[in-house]
């Protein structure tokens, strides 16, 4: 299977601190559901900026979608970044702008037109439970809601990666398992979900999904099983 | 080049546009307020001097200077009749003693001073185009049969010190107007650091959607540029204001110099369009500062 990520000896040192990630090698494959744990301060953030292409290591290679993006020139990395879709820790919704605006940035980044937009945003809405928000402005929802608006924004734009960063840590138990549902549904139509959590009673929720600890800065053995789910040219087989 | 005044409604809400709420508009009236000012007094002297010259350049006084009243009239009679013989002079003028008496009375007065100081005979000539200066020369020539006490000068020789002055009041609009649209470029470059730092964050979540430099710059450039063009019509609208009065009592001077002071319709042109200079000044300017900052964030 063609690998979608790959890090090779990748470290990142935040101006002249230590460390903050070191020695990271591992390969993600598309389709692949991974959890990515650790303790707070372990590194998680900082591994999923490298990810969604926020930061650029201190050393080691990044290969994306089999390109090098370590070296790649600032002005291709727009291109790379519609392909990821991301869930900040803190949202990062734009505060001005009600939630169907916020889920349609994304679509209106890339050049979507209006009236092609219009239905995936609804349909992306109720997908989340927010039909009725619409108009909404993020600082009159719920952290909760806030937080579907944030994953309803980085899956609209049907991400070949989705990169999320504690996306359960704001809702109570129920909707954490049905988010990750709907990462799942996304995940068995072809995207690579990596969650960054804390919380280890959300493992067992996604059966076969690949498990990724830092410790400190540096990547502990991976347990669990890898899953490949199969690609839409084997179903129709 | 006009494409960012096209921009989407939803795409324009990403940076929130409060016109007129900042200062950025008022300075920018400001800037483009004296910015007409300088350029208007800039041309008007230029035009002044354009006009002055061409009446002076091909004009010249021809002066005899005798103590004999009667030796000096008839001097004057006998090279008035010499230069109207020739090619060069297309008008010739003895200036009447009563004509010569009110040019000095701003200085001596009215009382007969003619038996005490024996003024010299004026002769006003207008030649077919500036002469050279052989040929002021040649005509020197002349004239010295004729009437040997007689001068020629040249009217524009009178004119030079004022023309330099004028020069140098010109340079003088010339840097303001530089420094003017220095200070615009300024306003503007804090004007945009400020919207960036105020849109920090929209910026930067735009930015890891897959947002471009050029789409972010877009954005503030529209606002700018609505904003400079704003503030230049007022400072415009009021620079206008401002020269039609002075244009009004300059003419009530009466004043030959002073009335030729004016604007024609090219330089009312040239002032039309300060504030379109001003909006893509700040618009660039905009660009040029939004982009350096994107830059330095990956």
């Amino acid at each position: 299977m063609d690998e979608i990520v790959r890090f090779e000896n990748v470290g990142l040192r935040y101006g002249a601190g230590a460390e903050t990630l070191a020695d990271l090698n591992f390969t993600l494959y598309p389709g692949s559901f991974y959890f990515l744990t650790g303790a707070s301060g372990a590194g998680k953030t900082s591994l999923l900026k490298l990810l969604y292409l926020s930061q650029r290591p201190s050393r080691g290679v990044i290969r994306l979608f089999g390109e090098d993006a370590v070296t790649m020139p600032r002005e291709r990395l727009p291109g790379f970044r519609r392909r990821i879709g991301v869930v900040f820790q803190d949202f990062r919704l734009v505060p001005h702008l009600s939630a169907f605006d916020n889920i349609a940035l994304p679509l209106r980044v890339a050049g979507v037109r209006e009236k092609d937009l219009e239905t995936p945003v609804a349909e992306m809405l109720d997908w989340v439970g927010l039909g009725d928000r619409a108009s909404a402005r993020p600082a009159t929802l719920s952290g909760g809601e806030q937080q579907r608006v944030a994953i309803a924004r980085a899956v609209i734009g049907r991400p070949e990666i989705l990169v999320a960063d504690e996306p359960t840590g704001n809702v109570d138990p129920e909707m954490a398992i049905r988010l990750l549902q709907l990462f799942e549904a996304l995940n068995t139509l072809g995207t690579t979900i990596v969650v960054a959590t804390h919380d280890i009673h959300l493992l067992s929720k996604i059966p076969g999904a690949q498990m990724m600890r830092l410790e400190k800065g540096m990547l502990a053995d991976p347990t669990g099983s890898l899953r490949h789910p199969p690609r839409p040219a084997d179903q129709m087989q | 080049m006009f494409k960012f005044f096209v921009i989407p409604g939803h795409d324009r809400r990403l940076i929130p546009e409060g016109r007129l709420s900042g200062p950025m508009p008022w300075v920018i009236a400001i800037m483009i307020f004296l910015t007409v000012l300088a350029t208007a007094a800039g041309l008007a002297m230029t035009r002044a001097m354009g006009d002055v010259s061409d009446e002076l350049s091909s004009r010249a006084t021809v002066q005899i200077i005798e103590a004999n009243p009667q030796t000096r009239s008839s001097q004057a009679q006998a090279a008035a009749r010499q230069l109207r013989a020739m090619p060069l002079i297309n008008e010739v003028r003895v200036l009447p003693p009563a004509e010569i008496k009110a040019l000095i009375e701003p200085w001596l007065g009215t009382q007969d001073l003619e038996d005490d100081i024996p003024l010299p005979a004026l002769i006003d000539v207008k030649m077919v185009r500036a002469a050279t200066d052989a040929e002021y020369q040649s005509l020197r020539s002349a004239l010295q049969s004729t009437a040997p006490g007689a001068r020629i000068e040249p009217s524009s020789g009178y004119i030079a010190p004022v023309f330099s002055l004028v020069r140098s009041f010109q340079w003088i609009a010339f840097g303001l107007v530089t420094l003017l649209a220095l200070a615009t470029g300024a306003a503007v470059i804090i004007s945009a650091r400020s919207a960036l730092n105020t849109h920090t964050e929209t910026i930067a979540v735009v930015h890891l959607l897959g947002g471009t430099d050029q789409q972010i710059s877009r954005l503030f450039q529209r606002r700018i540029a609505l904003d400079a063009l704003l503030g230049g019509l007022i400072g415009l609208i009021g620079g206008a204001v401002i020269i039609w009065l002075i244009s009004g009592q300059l003419s009530a001077l009466g004043s030959g110099l002073v009335q030729s002071v004016g604007l024609d319709w090219w330089s009312w042109l040239i002032i039309a369009v300060i504030p379109i200079l001003g909006m893509f000044l700040a618009m660039v300017t905009a660009k040029l500062t939004v982009i350096g900052a994107l830059k330095k964030i990956l």
